[in-house]
């Protein structure tokens, strides 16, 4: 399996103070990374530097061969924005195509032909003209997973995904990504939710600045850090 | 009804009342189009913000004797925009707080500095005018249209040719920027080109009514449509037709330009609210 990220020793921040270090950590090809943590603990600021959009402190962060940030596709938490905004699920998936833009102004036959195979792959060629404030958390999630795979088809990062979804819907959603993850496309999922390691191949567990566990789920569970994070977690679902 | 209509056509040949149209519907166009981002993005504050930024800076403008007012006021309110943009991002500092203080600071200041410093006879009258636009939608010398014309051809090809990019930074900057658009400098254009509207805006209908012509058209093709590319090119239309109606109207009857326009805003935006209210029954 190729890396296709290798984190090394790294700390992030931005405007000069350092949120996180010591980061140790990659993503192989298939992999399914969750990386859990509180808030505060720098997710949000590791998923931009992901992105690109903040640099490196120190330490660095390596791309693989035939990869880099912009291979990957990015689910973001939804705004306050969105929720009535008024937008067709056809133009908020075929939206995920304008890294293929370059400097052309508009989408092309191929982009639209993406937009239409990503939303029949999740179902949802139906609600094409449907807007998208009309439709449930679980479907709203759906179009823009569809959007992200219109950016690429390598990697997704999803942050913080189940967020407001009813459990039902959390399950459908888990399940969907596990499949994605089947087809070989590799899922880094950012979140605090005790369930999510359920479907996880490897574990990034952040504490207050700095990183407490990297490794596969198996060695997570009978770790230190992962015992107290999974007890703290069955303690609050009763 | 002939007689109106040859009222209208006796109107109608005076070169004026024809700029006056013109300048009009291309402003109409131009602010309902750039609307649709401004209320979604939550920026619509900064159109109310920049109006009396602009009316501070056309007071100076006539303070310092200038002929051509636009010298000041456009690198002024162009300035103003991108300021207001940083601070609206910035949460440290309360973005709004900062808006209505540069707002009301720069009404205040306009104000005095005209009562102090101007030669006219009749400062009631001028200030008025700046604020409601009820004359000088009327004295437009040709210049000023052409001016105009240039202006809504750039704020339009704008919009066209980013029009895909404009959708993404709208619906989701966060994601918009991993895929690599330059949101930021996206963001600054839409603040150049609200300031440019609105300075154009301030012959329509005052610095003061400015806003309307931003906001209603585009909440009120919010309300029933379901599509971004049907709601902006149904808020441009209403927009333009209320702009029509308005200056014929006010042709007609003799009332204010800008009060006359912006109230058929408001009476279609009734119209379509009490219509989605209804069908979401």
């Amino acid at each position: 399996m190729s890396k296709q990220i290798i984190c090394h020793n790294a700390a992030l921040g931005y405007e000069g103070s350092v949120v996180v270090e010591e980061l140790d950590f990659s993503v192989a090809e298939g992999d399914y990374l969750c990386i859990l943590g509180e808030n505060g603990s720098g997710k949000s600021t590791l998923i931009k530097t992901l992105l690109g959009l903040h640099g490196v402190m120190s330490g660095s962060i390596e791309w693989g061969r035939d990869f880099s940030s912009r291979d990957i596709g990015y689910l973001p938490q939804q705004t306050p924005v969105q929720r009535d905004f008024p937008a067709s699920v056809r133009e908020i998936v075929i939206s995920g195509c304008l890294s293929k833009l370059g400097h052309r102004p508009f989408f092309r036959a191929a982009e639209r032909k993406l937009a239409e195979d990503n939303m029949a792959r999740f179902g949802i060629t139906d609600l094409a003209d449907s807007c998208y404030r009309d439709l449930s958390g679980g479907q709203q999630q759906r179009v823009l997973l569809a959007r992200a795979l219109c950016a690429t088809g390598k990697m997704l990062l999803l942050d913080e995904p189940v967020t407001g979804l009813d459990p039902r819907a959390q399950i459908e959603l888990y399940e969907l990504i596990a499949k994605l993850n089947a087809e070989g496309i590799s899922i880094i999922m950012v979140s605090h939710d005790i369930s999510a390691i359920k479907y996880a191949s490897h574990i990034l567990h952040i504490g207050s600045r700095r990183q407490l566990f990297f490794g596969s789920k198996d060695d997570y569970i009978t770790s230190k850090a992962g015992r107290s994070f999974l007890e703290a977690g069955e303690a609050d679902q009763e | 009804m002939t007689e109106l209509f040859d009222t209208l056509k006796y109107y109608f040949s005076f070169p004026f009342v024809q700029y006056a149209m013109i300048v009009g519907l291309l402003i109409a166009l131009c602010s309902s189009l750039l609307g649709v981002t401004l209320v979604l993005k939550r920026f619509s504050f900064i159109g109310d913000g920049l109006s009396h930024v602009a009316f501070g800076a056309m007071a100076v403008a006539i303070v310092v004797g200038l002929t051509n007012t636009m010298v000041i006021i456009l690198p002024v309110t162009v300035i103003s925009a991108i300021l207001l943009l940083r601070t609206g991002q910035n949460t440290k500092i309360k973005g709004d707080a900062a808006v209505a203080m540069i707002s009301v600071g720069a009404l205040a200041v306009g104000y005095m500095l005209i009562n102090l410093f101007s030669k006219s006879a009749n400062v009631a009258g001028d200030v008025c005018s700046t604020l409601f636009g009820s004359t000088s939608i009327l004295t437009l010398t040709k210049s000023e249209v052409w001016l105009c014309i240039g202006m809504a051809a750039v704020v339009l090809a704008v919009f066209v040719l980013f029009y895909n990019r404009i959708f993404a930074v709208t619906f989701d900057e966060n994601f918009a920027k991993a895929t690599g658009i330059k949101a930021d400098a996206l963001n600054l254009l839409i603040a150049v080109i609200t300031a440019l509207i609105i300075v154009l805006a301030m012959n329509l209908v005052g610095s003061l009514l400015i806003s309307a012509l931003i906001i209603f058209p585009a909440l009120s093709a919010m309300s029933l449509l379901r599509s971004f590319r049907s709601v902006v090119i149904c808020s441009a239309v209403i927009s333009v037709i209320c702009a029509a109606a308005g200056i014929l109207l006010s042709v007609l009857f003799s009332t204010p330009v800008g009060s006359t326009i912006v109230t058929a805003d408001i009476a279609v935006f009734a119209v379509f609210k009490t219509v989605s209210l209804i069908k979401e029954r």
